[in-house]
């Protein structure tokens, strides 16, 4: 039976295309009204702080970060080859592989915070 | 007589000048290049985040920069430009049925529009926006 590898690719994608959907608009208006001087209140040392220190903040966080990680890994890479890039395996690996190392090295300092 | 198989002739790097639908895709395809360094912010605001309050506080004055300032706007346009193309899509990619009919396709988008608004004004409302 032919076996395809596309869904351990599509799932977090997918996923991660409705969390960013949802998400990153929300979080980029934050930091946007942080870059603009109006840093809300709930982007302190100690809010941030108090909820990364938390589990569930943890989790929020780490899911956020590494399935939009994913879905931006597997978007960019049809966008290279839609922009007629046509080494597809190059950039595959290098992308998928900068997405591994972003999710792992969130997991990293989330552990540490 | 040779037969002379038709071969389409596509420019790999200007092809989406041929029609406004190319376009549009490809205006969004491009959103996926500031949501992508976005993301690689929020890893380097978490590594700020662990390394203790100084750091924290000097990641958020590095966002007041003029080029952060710009990148954030266009991060915005970006976001909101790929969260809206993906609702439109949602009644296409999954499509609900309900006994015989189909529900209508906007209430599926409008549903999912609903869904995010509600989520970020409360997201807004926690990090004390107002």
């Amino acid at each position: 039976m032919a076996k395809s590898h596309k869904p351990v690719v599509w799932f977090p994608f997918a996923a991660g295309g409705t969390v960013i959907a949802f998400c990153i608009p929300v979080i980029v208006l934050l930091t946007f009204l942080a870059a603009l001087g109006h840093v809300p209140a709930g982007l302190s040392y100690d809010k941030m702080h108090s909820f990364a220190v938390s589990v569930l903040g943890k989790l929020i966080i780490f899911g956020v970060v590494a399935l939009s990680l994913w879905s931006s890994a597997h978007r960019l890479r049809c966008t290279c080859y839609d922009f007629g890039l046509r080494a597809d395996t190059l950039a595959a690996a290098v992308l998928y592989v900068a997405a591994i190392i972003g999710s792992v090295a969130s997991a990293v300092f989330l552990l540490r915070i | 007589m040779s037969r002379r198989p038709l071969v389409r002739e596509c420019p790999p790097t200007s092809w989406y000048f041929r029609q406004p639908r190319y376009l549009r895709y490809m205006s969004r395809e491009i959103t996926s290049i500031f949501v992508g360094a976005y993301c690689v912010l929020l890893v380097v605001g978490l590594q700020r985040l662990s390394a203790g309050p100084a750091a924290w506080d000097g990641f958020l004055l590095a966002l007041r920069s003029p080029a952060s300032v710009v990148f954030q706007f266009l991060a915005l346009v970006a976001a909101v430009y790929h969260a809206a193309t993906w609702f439109n899509a949602t009644q296409k990619a999954m499509p609900l049925q309900i006994g015989e009919d189909f529900v209508p396709g906007n209430i599926i988008s409008g549903a999912h529009y609903v869904a995010w608004g509600v989520l970020s004004v409360v997201v807004l409302f926690l990090a004390g926006v107002f």
